[in-house]
Formats: structure tokens, sequence, C-alpha cells
């Protein structure tokens, strides 16, 4: 067991914290799932903390230089790179402290990417930390696409979706991959502790964003985040699509603490993947033919999650 | 007390790095840079520095990881060469304008296609535009000297910019020479500790590398330009400093026997050893030669470079590097700009040699002095010659 968990306050409705880290006035869209996921992120991290930030679409809405919406210190280094510039700045604090050159205090360092940044150009730097063993917490926030330069396909666009590289057409349904399974890639790292999290149940994501700041050495947290501009859905539907991704078995959530996976939310009884898809312009085109095989894959890979967990 | 040792110049450089008492490393092995490294992971491991060796994945991990451990307010060196240098690329251009004095030795080696691990300047020519400060070291002292001078102008708060000391692959790197190392005691009194002015320091919270919009990215851009330009005063001091303390004196151009000369050869890094052997040569045979070596490349020193060239008829160019399809190489296209419709510019031509390690000997240079001789009479048809191709 971590023993950092043991002592760990869970966050309640009751009692959020109510300073904003990530200030009102920044520039996202209407109903944009990254920046609640990330609000609420920096709420469970606190003051404490060094955020570094991928290139995308929170690095560009959060500081249209002069203005920042951050009130911790956060750096921009590149697109695929946050993993490394964590790395550096993880192992410049423990050096200087050691030489007594800063304060002893711990901070926590969070990296955060895209999906984008995190399952295609950046997965190498992210490897490298993880196997390095820096102590620190790296958050995807997986909008399903490259949504900063204009919707175009990733290795989590989910299977069927259009993007702007994955047009539907005569001779294709749109994106012909099922999404890359990162999470699982993290696990495989043997890191202490591997979430994946949804706004829609914000003191689920909460807590396990304190817990990945709590442990030591790495930590990843996969987050779920709609993107109504990129989805072609409502913006008042974001967290309705949020909840509705997990009761379809979509997007389980889970934990795998030191390896061990635990399901955050069983879900016994799950609604028909149809009622996930419909409502989102990017599955408009798919027939019942491609419904059935993504339920059929989101039955197994589910099944899968859950002997994981039996198992383990 | 200074020592005097035969040493391996990369481990040379790599005891300058350690006596600068180095905070963070991330680096990743490359031919013929790899001594360098290994050579600071054994003395981290020996407890001769208290210093974080990061054994990243990549070199673009290598320098993504060193912007992080600069803006933390760590003193932070690493090292490459060539394929490494470009992997890097993207990255290079970033710690200039977000001011990180993250120092660099580039050990410079030619680039793929065909793969070659031997020395030529197309490496760091090929990134000469990344806005770092870059000098040349032609010998193993110059290597350990300008080192420490690095770290001293780069961390300086008047600078705060990157820096890069250019070695030349195993020619220099893997050579041993008699170096005088530095005591602590000597490099404590030149290299204070480094004080950031910003740091990612959650009492005081900043934004680091933001968005530029249009309607700042043209001043950033100036501002970073205007530092790197400003930053000679400071080059020049350090190297005084050095001068004063240990004798030793560094500057911008360093000329041989060129006060008369009406001919000059301008080369920059170790084969400005040879080219002196020959420009003695030449002057036993008769002849006004003499020669310019370049160590201060970024920021350029013009008015030191235009005062070098003094009343000189003729320089014959030296590039490492070859620039397919160009009208010159880089260097000798920097020249030409530098006397464009200056009154008695001296007549410019450019000769690349020792490409991939092709040796470039006395016979060489001195083929160089006689053939500019001759172009000044007669104009040739292109502006640059490939000095030793074969034929067939
Ligand atoms: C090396 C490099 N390649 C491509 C880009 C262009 N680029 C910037 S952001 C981005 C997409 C980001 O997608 P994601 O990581 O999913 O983040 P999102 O914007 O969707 O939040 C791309 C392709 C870049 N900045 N750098
Ligand atoms: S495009 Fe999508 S992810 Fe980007 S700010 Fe808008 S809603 Fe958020
Ligand atoms: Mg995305």
């Amino acid at each position: 067991m971590i023993p950092e968990f043991e002592k760990f306050k869970r966050f309640k409705a009751k009692n959020l914290p109510k300073e904003e880290l990530l200030a009102p006035g920044h520039r996202a869209c209407q109903g944009c799932g990254e920046v609640l996921a990330l609000r609420m992120a920096m709420k469970a991290l606190g003051k404490n903390v060094i955020v570094c930030m991928a290139t995308g679409c929170m690095e560009i809405i959060t500081t249209p230089y002069p203005q920042t919406a951050w009130e911790v210190p956060w750096i921009h280094i590149a697109f695929e790179n946050p993993a490394s510039v964590a790395s550096g700045i993880e192992s410049a604090m423990k050096v200087l402290r050691r030489k007594g050159k800063i304060s002893k205090k711990h901070v926590d360092i969070l990296a955060v990417g895209g999906d984008g940044a995190t399952s295609d150009i950046g997965l190498g730097w992210i490897s490298g930390a993880f196997e390095r063993g820096h102590d620190f917490t790296y958050i995807c926030l997986d909008n399903e696409a490259y949504m900063n330069t204009g919707v175009q396909r990733s290795s989590c666009t989910p299977y069927g979706a259009m993007t702007t590289t994955s047009p539907p057409g005569k001779k294709s349904i749109g994106q012909v991959t099922w999404k890359k399974n990162v999470p699982g890639i993290a696990v495989a790292h043997n890191i202490p502790y591997v979430a994946t999290a949804s706004p829609a149940y914000f003191l689920d994501l909460m807590n396990k964003v304190k817990k990945a700041a709590l442990v030591k050495g790495p930590a990843y947290i996969h987050i779920y985040s709609p993107c109504p501009t990129g989805w072609g859905s409502a913006p008042e539907r974001s967290i309705e699509f949020a909840k509705l991704v997990v009761e379809t078995k979509v997007f389980p959530l889970y934990e795998v603490i030191e390896g061990r996976y635990t399901m955050s939310r069983k879900i016994s009884k799950p609604k028909p993947v149809q009622e996930y898809l419909k409502g989102q312009r990017r599955f408009r085109h798919l027939d019942e033919e491609h419904i059935v095989y993504i339920q059929q894959r989101v039955n197994a890979d589910y099944e899968k999650l859950v002997r994981l967990s039996e198992m383990t | 007390m200074a020592k005097r040792v035969g040493i391996e110049v990369s481990i040379a450089l790599a005891e300058a790095v350690k006596l600068a008492n180095v905070d963070v490393i991330p680096a990743y092995p490359i031919t013929p840079q790899t001594h360098i490294v290994e050579h600071l992971s054994e003395v981290i491991a020996n407890g001769e520095v208290d210093a974080e060796f990061v054994l990243v994945e990549s070199e673009h991990g290598a320098m993504s990881c060193c912007c992080g451990s600069s803006a933390a307010g760590a003193r932070t060196f690493t090292s490459s060469s060539a394929q490494g240098l470009l992997l890097m690329s993207e990255i290079l251009f970033i710690p200039g304008p977000m001011r990180f004095p993250i120092v660099m030795a580039v050990v410079n080696r030619a680039l793929s296609a065909p793969i070659s691990i031997w020395n030529d300047h197309q490496d760091i020519m090929s990134q000469r535009d990344i806005g770092w400060i870059q000098t040349f070291a032609d010998t193993g002292q110059e290597a350990f000297d300008l080192m420490l001078h690095a770290f001293r102008v780069a961390e300086d708060r008047r600078v705060s910019l990157p820096m890069i000391v250019n070695i030349d692959g195993f020619t220099l790197s893997h050579v041993v020479e008699a170096v005088e190392l530095l005591s602590q005691e000597e490099v404590d009194q030149y290299l204070p500790p480094f004080k950031p002015r910003y740091r990612l320091d959650p009492k005081k919270p900043i934004t680091m590398g933001p968005v530029g919009i249009p309607e700042i990215y043209s001043e950033a851009k100036v501002a970073h330009n205007e530092a790197l330009k400003a930053s000679k005063k400071v080059i020049l001091q350090g190297w005084k400093e050095f001068a004063d303390l240990f004798g030793r004196q560094y500057n911008p151009i360093e000329t041989y026997r060129s006060e008369d000369a009406e001919i000059l050869l301008v080369t920059m890094g170790s084969i400005s050893e040879t080219a002196m052997t020959a420009i003695d040569t030449m002057r036993d045979k008769g002849q006004k030669a003499g020669l310019i070596k370049i160590r201060l490349w970024r920021p350029f020193p013009g008015p030191e470079f235009r005062k070098a060239a003094g009343k000189a008829k003729i320089l014959a160019v030296v590039d490492r590097c070859l620039a397919p399809g160009a009208i010159c190489g880089p260097v000798g296209a920097e020249l030409r700009s530098l006397f464009y419709k200056v009154p008695g510019a001296p007549k410019i031509f450019n000769f690349i040699a020792g490409l991939g390690g092709r040796d470039v000997t006395v016979e060489r240079f001195e083929e160089m002095i006689d053939k500019a001789t001759a172009f000044a009479k007669k104009r040739p048809k292109e502006l640059y010659e490939v000095i030793g191709v074969r034929e067939k």
C-alpha cells in the first residue's frame, strides 16, 4: 500500500477549495471539458505546484501575452515535451535543495498535454520520464483529436469518428483505428499510480489528482474531456456526455495503484453505446453495423478491465 | 594552484564543467561527444560534484529537460554533436528568447547522409540562427578556459542567454594535450554562483513561455536580438578578467602574423593550428600572408573583424561546411555582407575544406592562398571552391 494515501483526506462537495488557480477570463470555448477538468485538477493540487504545459488548446487559451490565467508558476516550451521539462524542473529542485539553494519544502510538479501531445508526438518523452522515475504527475486532457490545429485525428480519436483528417467518405468510415490504450502503456512502466477520470465525476477526478500528487514517483491520469467545438456537440451537454461515456462503458473509470487495477465505478446496468454516440456530429454518419461493432469492442475492453481488477 | 597535465581535451572540458559546480546535466550519447558525458557521469558517481545527471531518452528530451532545469534556477550543462544537435533543433530556438543561460559543448561533426562521425562544421552551421552566444576553441587549453567563460557570461544577469562552446570532433576532442587545469579556488574566484533573476517558484508565480500574439511577437524577437548583440560587452569583460587572473587573453577575433599581410586566411576551430604552420611556410617563401581566426561567431564581432583585416587585399575564407545551392559557404557569406560596399574592402574568396574528416594539410592551405591570389587577378566563375575533391 502507498502510505501517503492513508492520511489523505478526500474531497467532498462540502470541503471544495474556493480558490481558483486557473483564473476565469481565459479564452476557452463554451462547454469546454478540458478547461473544466484542468480547473478542478488545480483546485485539488492547490498553490504549491509548478505546471508544465504542452502546446495545445489549454496553453493557447490561458496565456495570450500580456494576459495569463495562471495563479501558479507555469511554463510552456513546446508540443511534445512537458514530461521532459518537468524532469528538468524536478531534477533541478532536487539538487538545489541538497545544496541548500532553495527551501527544503516539497513542491508538486504537474505536466499537462492533450491527447495528441500524449498519445502521439510526446509518447517517447513521457516514457523516458516515467522510466527515470521523476516525482511528478502527468495529466492527459483527452478531447480525442488535435483540436488546437482544427480537429485532426490522433491515436486517441475513437473508432468511426469524423475529424478533418479522418473524414468519412465512400471508402472510409472516418477514424479506422481503435483508441490507443495510453493508461495501459503508463501501467507498463510500473509507475506507482495510474488513473482515468471524467469531469462529470468531479470529486473522483479531484481525489485522483490529489493521490497522484501525493504518491512518490511518476503518476499518470487520463482525463476524458468533451470538446463541443471539435465534436459538433451542444456546449450545454458536455457534462452529460462526460457521464454517458462512463455509463455506456466507453470510457471506464479506474485506478491502477502499484499495478493493481480497481474499478472506480462498476457499471452493472450499462446504457447502449448508441446513447452516447448520438448528439455528436462526429458520429452522425455511423450506421447500425458500425455501432454493433463498437458495442462489441466496448464490451470486450470493459470485460478485460474487470478481469484485470479481479486478477490483481 | 593550477596544475599542468597531459589530458584528453574532452576530459579537460568535462573537468571545467565539474569545477563550475554544475547542478543538472541532461545528456544523450553521440560520437564524438561521448567522452565528455562519460567523464561527467563518472565524477558524479564518485561524488566529486553534487549534480543530477538526467539520463534522457533523446537529445530533444535533453534540451527540453535543460529548459526546465534552467527555468527552475539550476546551473545546466549539456553536450551534443551532429545528428543529436539537429534532433534538438526545435528546442534550441527556445532558451534564447526565454533567457535561459544553458551552457552546451558542441563537438562538431559532419551530418548524414552519408553518415559520418568525423569532423566538420555542418552541424553548428545548420543551427547558426538559434540565438545562442557561440564561441570556437582551437586547443585543449582554450576548450577548458572557454567553458568556464561560457558559464560566467551566460549567467550574467545583463546577458541571461544560452551559450555554446564549439570544439572539433576527434581532431580536438580526442587528442591528448598539455592543459593547465585551474584549481577549485581559482575557478570560484572567476565564476560566481548562479543567481537567476526569475525562477519557477510557487512563492512568486510567473508565466513562462506564453503565446506571442502578433502585437508582441516582433518586440519579443527584437528584444532577444538586442540582448544577444549587447552580450558582447560582457563577453569581452569575461575574457579580460580571465586574463587578469590567469594570464591567458582571449579575443573575439584572433590574428597571426596579420599586421602587414596582403592576403589573409580566415579559419575557425582547430584547423587554425595547421593554418598557422602554413602561414609560416608562406612567409618563409616571402609571401605577405597572415591568419585571422574567428573565436566569437555569435554575436558576430563585425568591427573587430574589419580592424583585424586591416589593409589586406585578399581574404581566403575557409568554411568547414558546404551550403548546397548557395552562393558560398556560411562564413564566406557573412564576410561578404560585412565588407559589402566598404571602401577599400578586400576581395573575398571562399574555400570549402575538411568535410567529413578530410584532412586539411599545410599544402592545402598553401593551395588556397595561391588560388585566392590568382582569383584576385582573374575573377572565377563561382565564389567558392571545394578543396581537395578527388576527380574519380
Ligand atoms: C512539433 C510540432 N508539431 C506540430 C505542432 C502543431 N500543433 C500544435 S497544437 C497541436 C494539436 C494539439 O492537440 P492535442 O495535444 O490533442 O491538444 P488539444 O489542442 O486537442 O487540447 C498541433 C498538431 C506543433 N506545435 N509542434
Ligand atoms: S476547441 Fe475544444 S478543447 Fe479547445 S478550447 Fe474549444 S472546447 Fe476546449
Ligand atoms: Mg486533443
